[in-house]
């Protein structure tokens, strides 16, 4: 029995690793398998035509890169600045804790829900219309907590001595978290705001009531219009187009190119993080 | 005679963390170019005590100071006096060697970049304080590499670098040599006895070997409280109290 057991454990362990990396497979080889057909180089650089069965997706695409952007813009320096605030400066008091657990729990909120929040706040509320705008702000606002709790992990991680060190050389609080405690966490940081992002740019609840159109005219997206995306593209071509059939092809290029979006951006992480282990570590 | 001369001192010190009573009326003098031992059993303040002197308790939200703290004639916790000013005059190493992670040559550079030290005098205050430090010879052809890939003694020897390229008056040291093995502590108490002529140090330690090499005059404490300060010498062969006897001939530790 004593020798039987270390090759149950291992066969579990092993089983349930296969099992993930095989539906992992499937997905990525189904994908690819049906959308590497349709991508070339027209397909992601040419506006649909002929009601969607033919020419490609780029509008879809600065759509979604834009929005990504603005999703950056508004929740990144908000986000991050707002964890230095609870981590390094607030104390622990219970106005804190309430604040720490809501952020956490605003976390756990349905995307829909900041879809109708952002359609009452940004798209009426502020008459910004539905625009890319206005869905980059609701994307901004539900990438926001997750941003400050992952930062906030980072920071925690930097040990205390690392911030005495600085202080002890003569440095203010500040000093010690912009040059010594930042870049100790940068990485830890980054990963965050990456996996962040990649899943704001995947979103399609949020975005449909605050600005994503299923088609527009201009090839780029203007702040106040509405403008195309991936996601929501994807959405439409797989359930709501009256060829279904005949834009399949074409649903599962979008996807893959969907796909690579945020595996370029999750590489460029990897870079970054890599350039950075080899300078400090 | 500047032997004689008092640069440090604490008079009626009282420190509570929230309720908790670790310091407990300190009265004490550290003369100027000596080294002072400041030896106790785990618990009874040392560390609190050193950090005081810097005020490295700032930014603990509920730390209570009563009494007066004094470098010289200034008062360390006056309205007045700049924290950052003090800990330039009063720097700090600690326990667990705690480079930047930063290049060798960032890690010293950094203290003189932030005290605004003119950019052109700094390569040479950084290979000073290297060569002072006794580890110029060890990285001088990569000081752009990371500190953190340098051994642990390097690594401390390094953060007495930082700190004595910024010429302070005292330099506190917290158990610096607790996670370094013999031969780096040999060189690090080499080191200590040779900063002594210009610097004031305190250096608090758990090896009672290690007082006896390096410091001129030695405290005891015990709960928070000193029992007896005087000569090293004194200290370890003729103690007054007899706690200090038991705890330096290793009866309890
Ligand atoms: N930040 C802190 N908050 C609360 N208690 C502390 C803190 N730092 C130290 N103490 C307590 O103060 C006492 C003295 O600690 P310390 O000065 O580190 O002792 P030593 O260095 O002599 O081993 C210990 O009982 C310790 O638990
Ligand atoms: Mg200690």
């Amino acid at each position: 029995m004593k020798k039987l057991t270390p090759i149950i454990e291992w066969g579990t362990l092993l089983f349930c690793t296969g099992t993930v990396c095989f539906y992992l497979f499937v997905i990525l080889y189904d994908l690819i398998h049906r959308g590497a057909p349709s991508l070339s180089w027209a397909f992601i650089s040419t506006q649909p035509s002929a009601g969607m069965t033919k020419g490609g997706i780029l509008p879809a695409i600065t759509g979604t890169v834009l929005l990504t952007l603005i999703t950056a813009v508004v929740s990144v320096p908000l986000g991050i600045s707002c964890a230095i605030y609870l981590n390094e400066y607030a104390i622990d008091s219970w106005l804190t804790r309430v604040i720490r657990a809501c952020i956490r729990n605003l976390s756990g909120v349905p995307s829909i829900i900041y879809g109708l929040f952002g359609l009452a706040l940004f798209v009426q509320g502020l008459r910004m219309g539905t625009s890319l705008l206005s869905a980059g702000f609701t994307l901004g606002l539900l990438s926001l907590p997750y941003i400050i709790t992952t930062t906030e992990e980072a920071l925690r991680r930097i040990p205390a001595s690392t911030r005495e060190a600085a202080l002890a050389v003569g440095a203010t609080q500040f000093e010690s978290i912009r040059d010594v405690v930042l870049p100790a966490a940068l990485p830890g940081i980054l990963t965050g705001v990456v996996l962040t992002l990649s899943r704001a740019a995947g979103e399609t609840a949020p975005i449909m009531f605050t600005g994503v159109a299923f088609y527009i005219n201009s090839p780029a997206g203007y702040l106040n219009q509405e403008f195309m995306a991936l996601p929501y593209h994807l959405y439409m071509l797989a359930t709501q187009h009256q060829a279904i059939d005949v834009v399949r092809p074409l649903a599962y290029g979008t996807a893959l190119v969907l796909i690579m979006v945020v595996f370029i951006l999750n590489l460029t992480a990897f870079y970054i993080r890599y350039k950075h282990s080899k300078n400090d570590e | 005679m500047t032997n004689d001369l008092i640069k440090l001192s604490a008079q009626s010190v009282n420190l509570w963390f929230g309720s908790k009573h670790v310091l407990k009326n300190i009265n004490i003098e550290f003369q100027q170019n000596k080294v002072t031992a400041l030896i106790g059993p785990s618990g009874c303040g040392k560390s609190t005590l050193l950090r005081s002197f810097n005020r490295m308790h700032d930014l603990l939200p509920d730390v209570r100071i009563e009494g007066k703290l004094m470098l010289e004639q200034q008062d360390i916790y006056e309205k007045n006096t700049s924290v950052t000013q003090l800990r330039r005059r009063v720097g700090m190493v600690f326990q667990k060697a705690n480079p930047f992670p930063k290049s060798i040559y960032e890690n010293i550079n950094y203290g003189l970049k932030i005290n605004d030290v003119p950019k052109e005098e700094r390569d040479g205050i950084v290979e000073k304080a290297l060569r002072e430090s006794y580890i110029w010879e060890e990285v001088k052809d990569e000081l752009q590499k990371p500190a953190t890939r340098l051994s642990g003694g390097q690594q401390q020897r390094l953060c007495i670098a930082r700190t004595v390229a910024l010429r302070p008056e005292v330099i506190l040291m917290d158990e610096p040599c607790s996670a370094l093995d013999p031969l780096s502590t040999l060189k690090i108490e080499e080191l200590i006895i040779k900063l002594k002529k210009d610097y004031t140090i305190i250096i608090v330690t758990h090896n009672m070997q290690q007082a006896q090499r390096v410091a001129d005059k030695t405290v005891f404490m015990y709960l928070g409280e000193v029992i007896e300060m005087g000569n090293t010498d004194d200290i370890f062969n003729n103690p007054k109290n007899e706690l200090t006897g038991n705890y330096v001939k290793g009866r309890f530790g």
